[in-house]
Formats: C-alpha cells, structure tokens, sequence
C-alpha cells in the first residue's frame, strides 16, 4: 500500500470513530438524547467501544483469512479508540451516574459481576495503551510485546460478558456481538493449530529424512 | 411520600409538552435550514394527541413532585409487545386499536361480566391522582393518572370466597403488537400474553387504579391503551397494559417476567431500595429530568398505606 493510501485509511478511521462523539456532541446541543440522556450517553460509549474493540481484534484474522496485509496497520489505531471510548464510558459512569459516589461505586464493582468484569476490561486495557508506542515495543521485545497483547482477546471476552450480564431478557444485539466475538477467536485459534501442525509435519518429515539421509538435512541446520 | 397536602402545582401546569414540542420542532427546522440552507422549515408535526378525558382530583393521592414531562412519559417506554427498546412502543403502537375493546372479568366471582370499555368508563367517578413510578431498571418518572380504584371493579363482580389472587391478561394479537409475531430469533423472551397478577387484597388497596387516561387525556397507545392498572409501590411492570382480562384465580398466578427470569422478578416485587435486582442495586434511582440519583424509598413511599398487607412476611424471600 502506497503511503497515500496509509494516509487515507488512517483519516477514515479517525472520522468514523470520532463521528459518535459528534453526533452525541449534536444531540446534546438540540436536547435529543432520549428522556433518559445519562442512560443513552453511557450505552452509546459501551457501544462503540465494543464496537471498535471487536474491530481491533478483527485485523488479525482479516489477515490470516483473506490474506490481506493492510488491516493490520489499524490494529493499534483501533485498539487506542476503543480504549478512549472506555475511558469515556467509565468517565460517565463515575462522574454523571453516580456523581463520585465512591462508596456505592466500589460496593457495585464488587458485587456486580457485570460492573466488575467491565472494570477488569478497562483495567486490562491500560497497559495495552501504555505499551502501544513503537519504542515500548522495541523495549519489552517482540516476542514478550505480543506476549502481552495477548490480553487484547481477554477483554474482549470480559467485554462481552459485561454486555451479557446486563443485558435485559428479550434483547439480542448482545449475542451478535458475542457471535462476532467467537468467530475471531476461533479463527485465532484455529490457524494457530494449524500452524503447529505444519510445523509438527515438518519436523517430523525433516526428522525422517534426515535419518535416511542425513546429508538432506543441511539446509535446516543452516538456518 | 407526602400525601394529602395542597397541591403544589396547578393542572395548567402538568401539559407542558405543547411548549417542548415547539422546540423540538423548532430545533428539526433549525437543523434542516443548517443541513439544506433552505428557509424551508421541515418541521414534522407532532404526532396526534389523544382526546381529553375529564377527571375531578383527587388531593388526596398527590404527589408534590414535580410531574415528568409528557413528552417523556409517552415516548420512554417499556411495552414489550411493541420491542425492547425504550422507544419502540412509540414509534409502533400506531398499529394498536383501543376502540372497540371489551374487558373480561371473570373466573372465582359471582357475577362474571364482559364490559365494554365505553361502560366501564362509567362505572365509577374519574379521579386525577398524581403517583410515582418506579420502574426495576433504576428510573422513575410522576405521572398524573386518571381513573378510579380496582376494588370499585372488583366489588361489581362479587369476588366468591375462594379469591385470593387477581389475573390480568394484556391483549394477545400478533396484528396490534409487533413484537407478539414469531419469528426466527423469538427464543428467551417472554411469553404471550402478557399476564400479571396481585393477592387479592392488593387488588381492593385503594391506592390499586383501574387507569384510562394520563395528563388530561385518553391514554396513549404506548403506555397501556384503553385501560391498564397502576400499583405504585410496586415496580413498574406489575401494572399490566391494555387489559382484556381479568381473571379471580385461587393460586398465585404465573407471572410473565417472573416465568421469565425468576430468580430476578419475583411475584410481589414490591419497591424496596433493601431488596437489590440481583444484577444491581435498587438503593437509588434516576428521576426522569433530573441530573442526580435520588435514594429509592420503601413502598416507593407509600409504605404507610401499604405496609401493613406485608406484616410478619420476610421481604426478601417475598421479593
């Protein structure tokens, strides 16, 4: 992909992902947030950060599964948006919800599987934002760098619990998402079996060969 | 709760919608000038409101609260027949047809009876209470409801000595409630109709309200048209909607959100900011127009009328 075309991609996603804080920004000014405008700001963040964290966690298996290479150089773009959406989320929920009524909240995230698998989520997420810059990469190495992003898929799954905990009987967007949610993960899955069983087939054929001739094994022992 | 003391607003008061729906309007067009630059205001009409319903007030059962706006109150609902979202029943119940509508009353009583909803509007004198309402999900709104107490009903049917529970059925027609059709994805929601249920002597309470109109008017279609039931120290979806039946059974009856979630909807579901949703708290809750959460009172503060039908019961084995 030409650098022009990196530019493009990355403006979009920027516009899309700012593009519910904008329509929220608008609804506000015309008073058109529902009768219930704390409750519908809270669940457009949670939306969205679903939204975008199921994203991130897509560019991977768009790679693996339609071979592309590009998706992969939004992945942190994504990841970063859905964070601040957290942030936002979390934000309402502390300052206009329950207006820092500590106490209450720490009683809800300690007794409210669906508030505390939600704070594990963001918290989980932190260090994922923390560790995103190139330089922390360079620094922790890559092998331990993707190590512990890793974690990216265990929020997604709290995320998604938090949604299913709190979902009211009769809704069913929250199965969407969970549905979306194990089509990645087994795609994840799925194509690391696959590569330990290629690998596997060629050790074995390697190992097999190089028994009957050990000559053939040359090239292997050079890399 | 304070009750029985002079109302601290006038009726004139309560229909300020007219003025909200201005803005509104006058916001779309304000929008549509910005969008198109046309001077063309696209101002979409407001929807048509119900017919005035005459009532005399009662001060007796008058909230001094503030009431909700109207425009809140008819367009935050939660009508399960029309969807799941708060604004579905508004935006669908068009398709719901309050005339004609005809009210069985019937099963342990002596004097079974069909009324016709032009009847029973005349059964008794229309009052005007002003109630809160406090709905399981952690709002509440104050809604000035007309009608005139169940027992008044109840007492025109001779209930046999064998009562002791009170059915209602909400209307079952796929063609008038949306969300009643089947489809694919209908697995884990409720079932059809929609029946709710009181102990008898619940149901003869005076603060129970046979209720056919809202702010002066007809009920709307999204909050339970033609006639409904209002029990305001219970949550909100004990108050069944756009009733055809009404049944005096000798077993407590199966309830619709407690067949479908019983460890959360219990059969009495009484207000009680002790007694948490197990999934949250119900210690406060959010007044409809206002910024912060205020504490959930007991009997959502009826307790001194009410409490005593609970005597000696242990309120969270009865939830």
């Amino acid at each position: 992909m030409t650098a022009r075309g990196r530019v493009l991609l990355k403006t979009t996603v920027w516009l899309v992902a700012l593009a519910p804080l904008v329509a929220l920004g608008y609804w506000i000014w015309t008073d058109d947030l529902t009768a219930n405008p704390i409750s519908f700001i809270t669940n457009t963040l949670g939306d969205w950060t679903l939204r975008l964290l199921l994203a991130s966690l897509a560019m991977t298996p768009l790679r693996i599964v339609v071979g592309l290479g590009w998706p992969i150089t939004l992945r942190r773009l994504l990841g970063l948006f859905a964070f601040f959406y957290a942030l936002l989320h979390f934000g309402v929920w502390i300052v206009v919800d329950h207006f820092f009524a500590w106490r209450e909240m720490a009683a809800d995230i300690a007794k409210r599987p669906y508030i505390t698998v939600g704070v594990t989520a963001l918290t989980l997420l932190i260090p994922l934002a923390v560790t995103s810059t190139a330089g922390m990469i360079r620094r922790l190495g890559g092998r331990n760098w993707r190590r512990l992003h890793r974690l990216a898929y265990a929020t997604g799954v709290l995320a998604i619990l938090h949604f299913l905990w709190l979902a009211k009987v009769g809704r069913k967007d929250q199965y969407v998402y969970a549905a979306i949610l194990v089509g990645l993960l087994g795609i994840r899955i799925w194509d690391v079996a696959r590569r330990r069983l290629l690998a596997r087939r060629r050790a074995l054929a390697v190992s097999t060969v190089g028994a009957m001739s050990p000559r053939l094994s040359g090239p292997t022992d050079i890399c | 709760m304070l009750i029985r003391q002079a109302p601290r607003f006038r009726s004139s008061e309560i229909t300020d919608e007219a003025l909200s729906l201005n803005r509104r309007a006058f916001m779309i067009g304000a929008a549509a000038v910005l969008v198109g630059g046309s001077t063309a205001v696209a101002a979409t009409p407001p929807a048509k409101d119900p017919a005035p319903l005459a009532a005399t007030p009662n001060p007796g059962y008058r909230l001094a609260d503030p009431p909700t706006k109207y425009e809140s109150a008819t367009t935050y609902n939660n009508f399960y027949e029309f969807g799941v979202n708060k604004d579905d029943p508004a935006r669908l119940a068009g398709t719901l047809r309050p005339r004609p509508w005809s009210i069985a009353v019937e099963g342990l009583v002596a004097k079974p009876k069909t009324f016709d909803i032009e009847e029973l509007l005349k059964l008794a004198a229309l009052e005007e209470r002003v109630y809160a309402l406090r709905c399981v999900e952690g709002w509440s709104m104050v809604i000035p409801w007309i009608g005139y107490p169940l027992a008044a009903l109840l007492k025109r049917v001779e209930p046999t000595s064998a009562a002791k529970y009170v059915e209602f059925h909400t209307l079952k027609d796929p063609e008038q409630f949306p969300a009643q059709r089947k489809g694919i994805f209908n697995l884990g929601g409720l079932d059809w109709p929609y029946v709710e249920g009181l102990r008898l002597d619940e149901a003869q309470h005076p603060l129970a309200l046979l209720t056919f109109g809202m702010y002066g008017r007809v009920l709307p279609n999204q909050n339970g048209a033609p006639i409904r039931v209002v029990v305001p120290w219970k949550y909100g979806f004990k108050s069944a909607k756009s009733i055809v039946r009404i049944r005096l059974v000798s077993e407590e009856p199966k309830t619709a959100w407690n067949k479908a979630a019983s460890s959360e909807y219990g059969f009495y579901s009484n207000v009680n900011p002790q007694v948490d949703h197990p999934r949250w708290s119900q210690a406060t809750e959010r007044r409809i127009g206002e910024f912060r959460r205020r504490p959930t009172l007991p009997f959502n503060g009826y307790a001194d009328q009410v409490a005593s039908l609970y005597a000696g019961m242990d309120l969270r084995k009865f939830y």
